[in-house]
């Protein structure tokens, strides 16, 4: 791990009033973890672990009932300009095209347009995605849709991105390029990343560790160091023979062999 | 639907339009006669035609048209912004909604009609109630369609905007303002007909402009074909502001696939 901490949640705990009753909640517990500079991190758990919470929390969308998170060291109060992030919902605004979508965070943040343009021109190409600058959205494809995202999602140059099941909206084959283009954009970048996904094998072959977290209330449960070559080729990175025993392990630490459609929370994502 | 699908849909549309806009008209010149209804009940299409060149020469049929189209022009954009207003606010204050929507459910549930000969009472014969009936009318499907579609603003997406640091302003303006817009062109295009209906409400109760005051004019004088380009001309008034709506409507929507603008009604 690099020495260079990110982003870091120290003893976060989240509980939440319980509707109707006059129960409280606990949806997350004692949650602690860094994330180092350039790492890739993901974070996988059955549904209503808290996993999209402590995203939040990271972004500064939520305040954590006890502990923080802290980003390069500062306590997260608040949206902060260095985390950026991305959901499964590619979010796009059907008003602006595709290259104003990607202006969208820089715009907010009010950086001057020549600036701007230049950025999202540089992004568009690299997700080659330049002859669709001028489109709208619903001209695009799904896949075309995320890589739009991702390239907002970057547009404001984040030193850390929260990524909240970002493919999982679209099909297999595709999600294996988006896969791709984000493995290969973060190592570039040299971006740190917080994964959420259900997906156990995008967890390893994406990340450098995949922490897992147990039901609610959430907690982490085991931390797995996945030591395979080429982290900015997933597609490669699949063929590797240990894939399969990391995706066991998990699968047993996520008992999912025993697990049932019942033990599931039922309200999902939490 | 394809294009060559859709090219022929309008080329048969438009000319079964035509047609039957022939058979209605060759009905109307002939149809009385042939039934036996005298020209005082159903006026044939010639003679509606003649009276309207002698409405246009001796009655000032331009100048009540016109006055007719000012009223439901400035009553229709006075309500639409009003509405637009009090949509937004409402939207982003759930606080005031609460406190004002039994009030504002009141005021939509009365027949807002019926206030035309309060407002001439306190305004006289003037184009002012005429232009109040119109404001009152327009408000509320504005009105309600701007607060639902601020109410459906993707949390998701203010979130995002929230997390780039975006201010409340800017969310406003880039978010839920040009969110709002597809839904509030659906409101303008109820308001704009509804427009027409309150000016002429206000003008039947009192005055003496207007394709309204026109309509009551003829009936006095039991004049069927005054009456008949009365309410043809009222139609134009209601039919031009439509149209407009939906030609500024299709240049502000340009970003929706054609299909989501929505059908001609």
């Amino acid at each position: 791990m690099a020495d260079v901490v990110r982003l870091e949640y120290r003893n976060v705990t989240m509980r939440f009033a319980q509707r109707g009753g006059q129960g409280v909640l606990t949806a997350i517990r004692g949650v602690s973890f860094r994330v180092g500079d350039g790492e890739v991190v993901s974070l996988i758990g059955p549904s209503g672990c808290g996993k999209s919470t402590l995203l939040n929390i990271g972004a500064g969308l939520t305040t954590p009932g006890e502990g923080a998170a802290f980003v390069d060291g500062e306590r997260v109060e608040g949206p902060n300009a260095h985390v950026a992030f991305m959901l499964q919902k590619d979010l796009l605004l059907p008003w602006r095209t595709v290259a104003e979508n990607v202006m969208f965070g820089v715009e907010i943040q009010r950086v001057a347009p020549a600036e701007r343009r230049a950025r999202a021109e540089r992004l568009l190409a690299n997700f080659n995605l330049s002859e669709f600058a001028g489109h709208y959205p619903h001209q695009l494809s799904g896949g075309m849709r995320q890589r739009v995202a991702l390239a907002r999602t970057l547009a404001v140059d984040p030193h850390v991105l929260l990524l909240d099941e970002p493919f999982s909206a679209v099909d297999a084959q595709t999600r294996m390029l988006l896969q791709r283009d984000l493995a290969q954009t973060l190592k570039r970048a040299g971006k740190t990343a917080l994964l959420i996904t259900h997906d156990l094998l995008e967890a390893v072959t994406l990340s450098d560790r995949v922490l897992v977290m147990s039901a609610r209330p959430g907690s982490i449960i085991d931390e797995i160091a996945i030591d395979l070559p080429q982290r900015d080729d997933p597609i490669a990175r699949r063929s590797a023979p240990k894939v399969s025993d990391y995706v066991a392990r998990l699968m047993e630490r996520l008992d999912i062999s025993h697990a049932s459609l019942e033990s599931q929370s039922v309200d999902g994502r939490a | 639907m394809s294009d060559a699908g859709r090219t022929s849909l309008i080329r048969n549309g438009t000319l079964a339009s035509v047609a039957l806009l022939v058979l209605f008209l060759a009905a109307w010149q002939w149809g009385p006669g042939l039934l036996g209804i005298p020209t005082f009940i159903v006026p044939p299409l010639s003679m509606v035609a003649g009276e309207f060149v002698h409405a246009w020469q001796i009655n000032h049929l331009l100048l009540h048209t016109g006055v007719t189209a000012a009223e439901v022009l400035t009553g229709f954009l006075l309500g639409s912004l009003l509405g637009a207003f009090v949509g937004y606010l409402l939207g982003m204050s759930p606080t005031a909604e609460f406190a004002l929507s039994p009030y504002i459910l009141a005021l939509q549930i009365a027949a807002k009609v019926a206030f035309a000969p309060l407002f001439i009472l306190w305004m006289g014969f003037t184009v002012y109630p005429k232009i109040l009936v119109a404001i009152l009318i327009v408000f509320f499907p504005v009105m309600v369609n701007v607060l639902t579609a601020i109410r459906g603003v993707d949390p998701d997406l203010v979130n995002l905007a929230r997390a780039f640091k975006a201010t409340r302003a800017q969310i406003f303006w880039m978010i839920e303002f040009p969110s709002s817009m597809p839904p509030m062109f659906a409101g303008l295009r109820i308001g704009s007909t509804l427009a027409v209906v309150g000016v002429v409400v206000g003008e039947l109760v009192g005055g003496n402009r207007g394709l309204g005051y026109l309509l009551t004019f003829g009936e006095g004088q039991a004049n069927t074909p005054m009456v008949f380009v009365s309410i043809v001309m009222l139609t134009l008034v209601g039919g031009i502001a439509y149209l407009a709506v939906i030609l500024i409507e299709r240049r502000v929507l340009h970003y929706l696939p054609a299909r989501n603008i929505g059908s001609n009604f």
